[in-house]
């Protein structure tokens, strides 16, 4: 319980600098007192007793569930079972992603502007499902290529700066109205479930294997989570614009 | 009442999201693997925990913060437009959009529960000798750079993919030279910097701000900021390791050339 109590003070140091922020430009630069002081205050500690209760779950439960499946998963020694259920994973949290979804409907209409594809309600829905499969399938092949890493021991830096590499050599062909979206929707899939569930179980497999370690082994999917979309959404782009 | 309603919608829209996430992962669990779970009241009560409290902070979210913030981007560019007689003439009129925009990503990014969680979990694997505070910081300082340069670029109309080859360039030198232990985390840290509150905090800026720099449409310049915000803490990140691994290896230098217990004055008169 103390440690509840601990949290919630937290929660609370963690939201004030946005509430100093909007607080300070509202008086100071707009020159104006805020109109509904006690909506946003009410706001706020809805957000702080919901961070707190939702950190404290995460504790709880969500960090032990994700050690306990890849410690499983490890000690099952099938490493296709462990890439089915990585690429199961990422392309299922993926697909589900309300954010993406927002973003991919944003990204249809900026194409059918561009008249790559028709501008039609028919046409704009067909993209928004490629892209979103698209970004799916990344994030599942972001999955297995991370945990591929931390079994087989490859080296991060040197799949990330070829990423990076790839990204740049990439955005020359793809065609300009998809580099946009392409850039975004790496970080629009990271999501506050996502992110923590790949990462305890990164740091789970990392520590079920004795020869890795978990801080420097476990972390890195979520780096290859940012970037497979990115190439995969450009490659989408360039064959739609072929075709 | 209105605000249980906004609130048993949340809580469906949340269950939604995670349903099937836990189903699959039990299914896993007890299906292929043939396992059973260690604790499963305690993971019961935590999952019902995460599912509440991720709807609580999101209907705070949609009731309160982002609207008064929304509000606020409209009427900032605004002022900021009405403070030069020829409007929008050169991108640095916008002086007071881009503090805005590095106070508010700041501030969301320190809020983010994703981050708050990982740093934590950091901090604890390398037995505390990393502080999840500073982490965090780092971190929010990175995504508050990434989104004012990609306010600065949508204003003055420069490509996105010089922005992104420029921190990737400042990324790859910094790789080299960074302590091995951190380069893991800190690549991950743009990604788990960008969830919950700073992608919608950051989408809506990029929108307003297109939207009222002349000449820019909100379909092709809208996008970006993301990719930047989720760039710029790998640079910040690495520096922070790079600092404090700097930090150490100098008092340690002291603490050699200077054994304990310490003469007190010049240390050059030995």
């Amino acid at each position: 319980m103390r440690l509840f109590w601990r949290m919630a003070l937290g929660s609370i140091r963690d939201l004030a600098p946005v509430v100093l922020v909007i607080l300070f430009f509202q008086a100071v630069v707009l020159g104006r007192p805020i109109a509904d002081l006690q909506v946003l205050f009410q706001g706020a500690l809805l957000v702080v007793v919901g961070l707190t209760l939702f950190v404290y779950g995460l504790e709880i439960a969500l960090f032990p569930v994700g050690n306990s499946l890849a410690f499983a998963l490890a000690s099952k020694g099938s490493f296709l079972w462990l890439l089915a259920f990585a690429f199961l994973l990422g392309f299922g949290t993926a697909v589900a992603e309300p954010a993406l979804t927002a973003v991919a409907t944003e990204a249809a209409k900026v194409a059918a502007a561009a008249g790559s594809i028709a501008d039609s309600d028919l046409a704009r829905s067909h993209y928004t499902l490629g892209l979103r499969l698209t970004v799916a399938l990344a994030v599942g092949i972001a999955l297995v290529l991370g945990v591929s890493r931390i079994v087989l021991g490859w080296s991060l830096p040197k799949m990330i700066v070829g990423g990076y590499g790839l990204v740049i050599g990439l955005t020359f062909f793809a065609p300009v109205e998809a580099i946009g979206i392409a850039y975004d929707s790496g970080a629009v899939t990271t999501s506050v479930i996502t992110v923590p569930l790949v990462t305890a179980l990164g740091i789970g497999l990392a520590s079920s294997l004795s020869e890795r370690n978990p801080l420097t082994d476990g972390f890195g999917m979520i780096a290859f989570i940012l970037l497979t979309p990115m190439l995969l959404v450009m490659l989408y782009g360039s064959v739609l614009a072929w075709i | 009442m209105d605000l249980t309603l906004d609130f048993l919608a949340t809580l469906l829209d949340t269950a939604l999201s995670i349903v099937p996430i836990a189903a699959f992962m039990l299914f896993f669990h007890y299906v292929v693997l043939r396992r059973r779970l260690a604790q499963p009241a305690q993971l019961a009560v935590g999952f019902l925990f995460i599912l509440v409290g991720l709807a609580t902070f999101l209907m705070g979210l949609e009731a309160a913060l982002f609207p008064v913030g929304r509000i606020m981007v409209e009427e900032l560019v605004a002022v900021s437009v009405a403070a030069v007689p020829d409007a929008g003439s050169h991108w640095t009129d916008y002086y007071l959009i881009f503090a805005f925009a590095f106070a508010i990503a700041f501030g969301a990014a320190i809020a983010e529960p994703a981050l708050l969680a990982i740093a934590t979990r950091v901090s604890d694997l390398s037995g505390g000798a990393i502080h999840a505070w500073g982490l965090r910081v780092a971190a929010a300082l990175g995504v508050a750079a990434g989104v004012t340069i990609g306010c600065i670029r949508i204003a003055a109309g420069i490509p996105l993919y010089w922005c992104m080859a420029a921190g990737y360039a400042v990324i790859i030198v910094q790789t080299v030279f960074a302590p091995r232990v951190m380069v893991p985390f800190a690549y991950d840290s743009g990604g788990v910097s960008t969830s919950a509150v700073t992608v919608p905090v950051v989408t809506a800026l990029g929108l307003a701000l297109a939207h009222a720099v002349p000449g820019r449409t909100e379909l092709q310049d809208g996008f970006g900021l993301l990719a930047l915000a989720g760039t710029y803490p790998v640079v910040t990140v690495l520096a922070y390791a790079q600092v404090t691994a700097l930090i150490e290896k100098r008092m340690l230098r002291r603490r050699t050339e200077n054994p304990p217990p310490a003469p007190t004055g010049d240390s050059s008169q030995v």
